[in-house]
């Protein structure tokens, strides 16, 4: 497997409603990862994660193209999906031998629709669009299948809560931060029971960016890149009704693909949109009590869809470089309730 | 027709409607699906492991092989296996007034349908609780003829 | 609503799909439907390569940079390619068939998408000299139908030398 290593990430400050169009969004976003890769342009391949649907335009994702200045032509792919999965095909690229390095960008402007009802239309279109059912929803459906077959409590969720939105107090990109207390969760209204508000994210626009380097050029450019050992992703059926909700088979058998248990994890950056759906991970990922999760905050803090698993990729790469990990764990979700997953295994040396 | 133009942040703002009407064929393994909702019977079809898939697909989500040609009607009632609550429903969603979402196991059945639970209140919600189909006046051959599930006790929710 | 009566086999089903969304514009499309509103014409000109982009997008799709600098356009333009749409499709305010083109105004380096009127079809015509046709001033508007669409004037065709960097 050829060497491959992330050597700058860079992310916007993501906000309740951006008012700027995706371009405006992006641009400081890839300058600002250019400038700190120390790669200079062109690179050898573009990738990027978004979709239209978010604002309710075909081709969106082309308009975004001039961030990315495609001039003189570039080669470039993308993926309707969230930019972690843009980043592993710009990996296999630059595993096939044909690129050395890589651009990998993606943005999500939710405000302009209705998250949830857009949401809907990922599902099924025969059985299950039809009634519209909306994600938070939906994820309650596996909150409460966790709750009462696994045992777990909602103080345990609240608890989740508690912690991210207190590291988030230290990440000036987050939308909400703070110290909250666990009783007056638990004391809240539920939203979907038996999620609360603040067991759900926050909807957020956002873009993030990640340059991927191979070998000498990540040692050339880069005093501590963090390199991917391993990365993999899994997805389960699309029926709800024939999976198991509660246990996310597809992260564990990613995690066990991409190397996870092969050493100590010191930080682990897991996409659990939903308070539950971290403990199910984490369990996925056999990660034991040590293991600093979500030291970002995480995405109950801010999930600009569409960036989110990027950014989980990112965050647990720049503690890699500047040397709070050695090892970290990042993993990327898509689809409702933890149907397909990606983990990647990051190290210092 | 002109849309109302209006301002946020100053930057201009404008109301936008996406929509496509959209025709899906069905092919064979929905088609006996909703043939027998028409008819007001639930299918679903075995897999040659034998476990019972509702709704049917086509292949075996654990195995990938194709299924059987075998479709056994199931339910029509069934046990709920988890469940959400609606307080507030949307537009488009099967109840107006505040309803729950279930995965509903039906007798017969190796895996769960989702759907709506006219159940009345939060309270009269459980897991393990039994319920049956509700059926739309006019049956058209599409998920929608099941207009939700109702609690399997006399008399239903309401 | 599937497609059978009682007796056949359902073969299809109708799925319709409505999302509504408040769109913004965004900061330089904003810019660009004000000045339209008040019956002008704003471009931006990159600050690396110089180029005039119209409507203008905050930014320069070669150099990947932000353009702030505004720059006034004419409303006087040179038909650099068109196409003749005999095909029906909803929300085409102007009666089959017409010219559908692309014009160069005068200032800018990348062509205007519209459509031209008063205009014979065969006579439409790369390097043809046309002006906007505003609606009347008191239904100005920021938004693009306040172009109506563009007509020839009386000036010389512009040789094709002339617009290929344009193309």
């Amino acid at each position: 497997m050829r060497e491959v290593a992330i050597v700058s990430f860079s992310q916007s400050r993501h906000v309740r409603r951006d008012t700027r169009n995706e371009v405006e969004i992006l641009m400081p976003v890839v300058h600002e990862v250019v400038e700190r890769s120390g790669v200079a342009r062109p690179f050898d391949f573009t990738c990027s994660g978004s979709t239209d649907f978010l604002q309710g335009q075909p081709f969106a994702f082309v308009m975004a193209l001039d961030a990315a200045g495609a001039w003189p032509p570039i080669a470039e792919s993308h993926v309707e999906m969230d930019g972690a999965w843009a980043l592993y095909e710009a990996w296999v690229k630059l595993q096939s031998g044909e690129a050395d390095t890589a651009l990998v960008y993606a943005f999500g402007k939710s405000s302009p629709g209705d998250l949830p009802e857009v949401l809907s239309r990922q599902l099924d279109p025969y059985v299950l669009a039809p009634l519209w059912p909306d994600a938070v929803s939906l994820a309650a459906l596996q909150a409460r299948a966790w709750l009462e077959q696994k045992g777990r409590s909602e103080r345990e969720l609240a608890e989740v809560v508690v912690r991210s939105r207190r590291a988030a107090r230290a990440n000036p990109h987050a939308l909400l931060s703070g110290d909250l207390e666990v009783e007056k969760l638990l004391a809240e209204p539920y939203l979907a029971a038996p999620l609360r508000r603040h067991d759900a994210p926050p909807i957020c626009d956002g873009a993030a960016a990640v340059v991927l380097a191979a070998g000498d050029v990540a040692r050339r450019v880069c005093k501590r890149p963090a390199w991917i050992r391993g990365i993999d992703h899994r997805v389960e059926a699309h029926a709800l009704g024939a999976r198991d909700l509660t246990a996310s088979p597809s992260t564990r058998i990613a995690g066990e693909r991409a190397g996870v248990g092969r050493g100590a994890v010191d930080v682990a950056e897991l996409h659990a949109p939903f308070s539950h759906q971290e403990w199910i991970l984490r369990e996925a990922l056999g990660l034991g009590a040590g293991v600093d999760v979500n030291p970002s905050g995480g995405a109950l803090c801010a999930n600009p869809m569409m960036v989110a698993g990027l950014i989980r990729i990112g965050e647990a790469a720049r503690r890699i470089s500047d040397g709070t990990a050695r090892r970290a764990v990042a993993h990327a979700t898509s689809g409702p309730c933890l149907q397909q997953n990606l983990v990647c295994v990051l190290e210092g040396a | 027709m002109k849309a109302p133009i209006t301002e946020v942040d100053g930057v201009l703002s404008a109301p936008h409607v996406l929509e496509y009407p959209y025709r899906r064929s069905v092919g064979p393994v929905l088609s006996r699906f909703f043939s027998a909702l028409r008819e007001r019977k639930i299918l679903g079809v075995r897999t040659r492991g034998g476990r019972v898939l509702v709704p049917p697909s086509e292949a075996d989500p654990e195995t990938g092989t194709a299924v059987t040609d075998d479709f056994p009607e199931v339910g029509p009632g069934g046990v709920v296996t988890t469940w959400s609550w609606v307080s507030r429903p949307r537009e488009k969603q099967p109840l107006a007034h505040p309803f729950a979402w279930a995965l509903i196991r039906l007798d017969g059945a190796d895996t769960a349908l989702l759907h709506a639970v006219d159940a009345g209140d939060i309270d009269s919600m459980r897991t393990g609780m039994r319920v049956r189909p509700r059926w739309r006046a006019e049956a058209a051959g599409e998920i929608g003829d099941i207009t939700c599930f109702e609690p399997e006790r006399a008399g239903g929710a309401r | 609503m599937s497609d059978s009566d009682d007796a056949k086999p359902v073969k299809s089903i109708k799925t319709p799909m409505r999302l509504a969304y408040q769109y913004t514009a965004g900061q330089a499309t904003s810019r660009y439907l004000r000045g339209i509103g008040q019956g002008r014409i704003l471009g931006q000109r990159c600050p690396s390569c110089k180029k005039v982009y119209v409507p203008p997008r905050g930014s320069c799709p070669r150099c990947a940079v932000a353009t702030t600098e505004e720059v006034q356009l004419s409303d006087k333009g040179t038909v650099t390619t068109f196409a003749i749409v005999r095909v029906p499709s909803e929300n085409i305010s102007v009666p089959l068939p017409f010219a559908s083109v692309h014009i160069l105004l005068d200032g800018a380096d990348i062509p205007f998408f519209s459509v031209v009127q008063g205009c014979p079809l065969d006579q439409v015509r790369i390097g043809m000299r046309v002006r906007a046709e505003w609606v009347p001033r008191e239904e100005l508007a920021p938004t693009a139908t306040s172009i109506r669409w563009f007509v020839p004037i009386d000036e010389p065709d512009v040789p094709f030398e002339k617009l290929e960097a344009a193309l």
